[in-house]
């Protein structure tokens, strides 16, 4: 089942010239986790504030062609209700946090008080979030006075402590360690596999191949690419559109070239295929020797 | 000029003790990454560098000062940062005043102060920009003019903390030039890092930290191969150095041109490495 319909969307903000977004159209289905990458500008941010309502409720601006989550126009939906289905983890921490609370615990309790949950099923979702999240050692202190890192899970949580259908992330782990987007990665995995549809902006594209189930490129607000992460990453116009690739990818690309990856063998996108192909290759210059 | 911290100690107002006896000596010229958990006490480092934190005990030194001992205005003679967020640190209508902010401020001559921002603005390919306003520029050219406010400054140490954070593949492309620049003329570099494969094709030194303590520090090729260690502060050997362990290298390979070469030299000569054999 389609939970995400674009059809020819064309968004321009107020007060410019140039659309943010050009004729994107895509399908995603329920429980499928798609990362949409770009280079800085191509309006990865601007498609997930438009799944998110923010687009065109909150910042207005100019947006044609159809846009329909869950089976509703984007346009006809009030946000204050969407809010609800469509969670949005914002690119900088810092935005997310309401300003209305003074620790994370209760930070994270703020929407569901909103919506007015009562407080025991509140504590009981708060505590599993913050368990999942890896932050119950936080939950005395204030939102205000954390690292970067920190406050990336806190706003994380804050969102999926509400449950939403769909759940937007703009580079949900900008600021965290290497484990700690390891543990971001597989947390949405598991989200996806409960049936949560996933939408992350995000550049690390070797996180991407391990656990995207599929791969949106953008560049100059136009659908550049679509597929699995194999398929995508591994398309040569990457570096041309200020793409990004893994190493593996750029590795193998380069032995390629001096005949050194299987011939017949799509270049590699995580470690494991890196390692399948370079063995493949040593194993036949061993025969020759 | 030289860098010397020697054993400091600092505890956070309200006890939280964020560096439990770090000395590192850093040399005139060197390229140091420091890498680590969040919350293992980079920043707070660093922090010593420029004076905006003093330790609660032991002694931070640059050149011949002392950092406690003298002022913060004065340091940043010395020691240039950059901070993560670029909109911590940019308030000018143009991009040149901007980056004419820093020069002026440590009393160079208007002759001297304009050299400084041309060569800046050179470095951070902002040439074309310098009489925009900077919150009109995207995000990433917004980092591109933070960098250059500080360059401007000519300091022999410049830190950079996360410079690629957010960033896409072409401003990473321009921070990597600059740093070659920066490098070129002499200059001390420290960057904290999350992004370990930037770390391992920009940096020669690696410091890793856990828990406010330096946990290793040493060359790349040693640092980056020694996995359990790096775990232990939530770190992961970058991309290619994985590979090359998967593949049984014995040397530890940091970049594509290290690993090209050891798997060329692996082929000519497979019988080297037993486990290629049979």
């Amino acid at each position: 089942m389609a939970v995400i319909e674009i059809q020819n969307l064309t968004y321009t903000y107020p007060a410019t010239s140039h659309p943010a977004l050009r004729e994107v159209s895509l399908t995603v289905e329920a429980g499928e986790f798609v990362a949409i990458i770009g280079p800085n500008g191509a309006g990865k941010s601007t498609l997930c504030y438009t799944l998110a309502g923010f687009i065109p409720h909150f910042f207005k601006g100019e947006l044609q062609g159809e846009v329909r989550v869950a089976g509703q126009d984007i346009r006809r939906v009030r946000l204050e209700d969407w809010v609800l289905k469509v969670g949005l983890v914002f690119q900088n921490p810092f935005n997310q946090i309401s300003g209305a609370k003074f620790t994370v615990y209760e930070e994270i309790a703020f929407g569901l008080e909103n919506i007015g949950v009562p407080r025991e099923e509140m504590k009981r979702r708060v505590e599993e979030v913050m368990a999942l999240t890896g932050i119950e050692d936080l939950a005395d202190r204030s939102p205000y006075a954390l690292s970067g890192g920190q406050q990336q899970r806190v706003a994380l949580a804050s969102i999926l402590v509400m449950q939403p259908e769909v759940l937007v992330l703009d580079e949900p782990t900008s600021q965290l360690d290497p484990i700690g987007t390891r543990e971001v990665f597989q947390v949405i995995r598991r989200l996806a596999h409960q049936g949560v549809t996933i939408i992350m902006a995000e550049h690390k594209v070797e996180w991407i191949a391990e656990y995207a189930d599929r791969v949106i490129a953008l560049a100059e607000g136009r659908v550049i690419g679509t597929g699995t992460p194999a398929d995508v990453l591994t398309d040569p116009r990457l570096p041309d559109y200020g793409i990004g690739i893994s190493r593996y990818t750029a590795v193998a690309r380069r032995a390629a070239g001096e005949g050194l990856w299987p011939a017949e063998r799509r270049l590699p996108v995580t470690l494991d295929e890196a390692e399948a192909g370079f063995r493949a290759v040593e194993e036949a210059h061993a025969h020759l020797h | 000029m030289r860098i010397s911290i020697e054993d400091v100690h600092f505890v956070y107002p309200g006890g939280v003790e964020a560096l439990r006896g770090v000395s590192l000596s850093i040399e005139p010229g060197e390229r140091v990454a420091i890498v680590g958990q969040n919350g293992a006490g980079k920043t707070t480092l660093v922090k010593h560098l420029n004076g905006l934190l003093r330790p609660t005990r032991g002694r931070v030194r640059i050149g011949d000062w002392d950092t406690a001992q003298v002022e913060v205005h004065r340091l940043a003679q010395r020691v240039g940062y950059v901070f993560q967020n670029p909109d911590g640190q940019l308030f000018c209508r143009t991009v040149a005043e901007e980056v004419a902010f820093g020069p002026r401020n440590l009393g160079y001559t208007p002759e001297e102060i304009s050299q400084r921002v041309a060569e800046a603005l050179a470095l951070a390919e902002l040439e074309d920009k310098a009489e925009a306003n900077p919150y009109d520029l995207s995000p990433s050219w917004r980092k591109m003019v933070a960098l250059a406010s500080v360059i401007a400054m000519d300091t022999p140490i410049v830190i950079f903390d996360e410079p690629t954070t957010g960033q896409d593949v072409r401003t990473i492309r321009r921070i990597e030039r600059m740093i070659e620049m920066l490098s070129q003329r002499g200059k001390t570099i420290l960057t904290i890092t999350h992004d370990i494969d930037f770390c391992a094709e920009n940096f020669e030194r690696v410091v890793v930290m856990g828990q406010g303590r330096v946990l290793l520090d040493g060359p790349k090729e040693m640092v980056l191969g020694m996995e359990a260690i790096l775990a232990q502060t939530y770190v992961e050997p970058p991309q290619l150095t994985r590979l090359g362990m998967r593949l049984g290298f014995e040397k530890t390979v940091c970049t594509s041109e290290q690993f090209l070469e050891t798997l060329r030299r692996r082929l000519d000569h497979p019988q080297s490495d037993p486990r290629a054999e049979g």
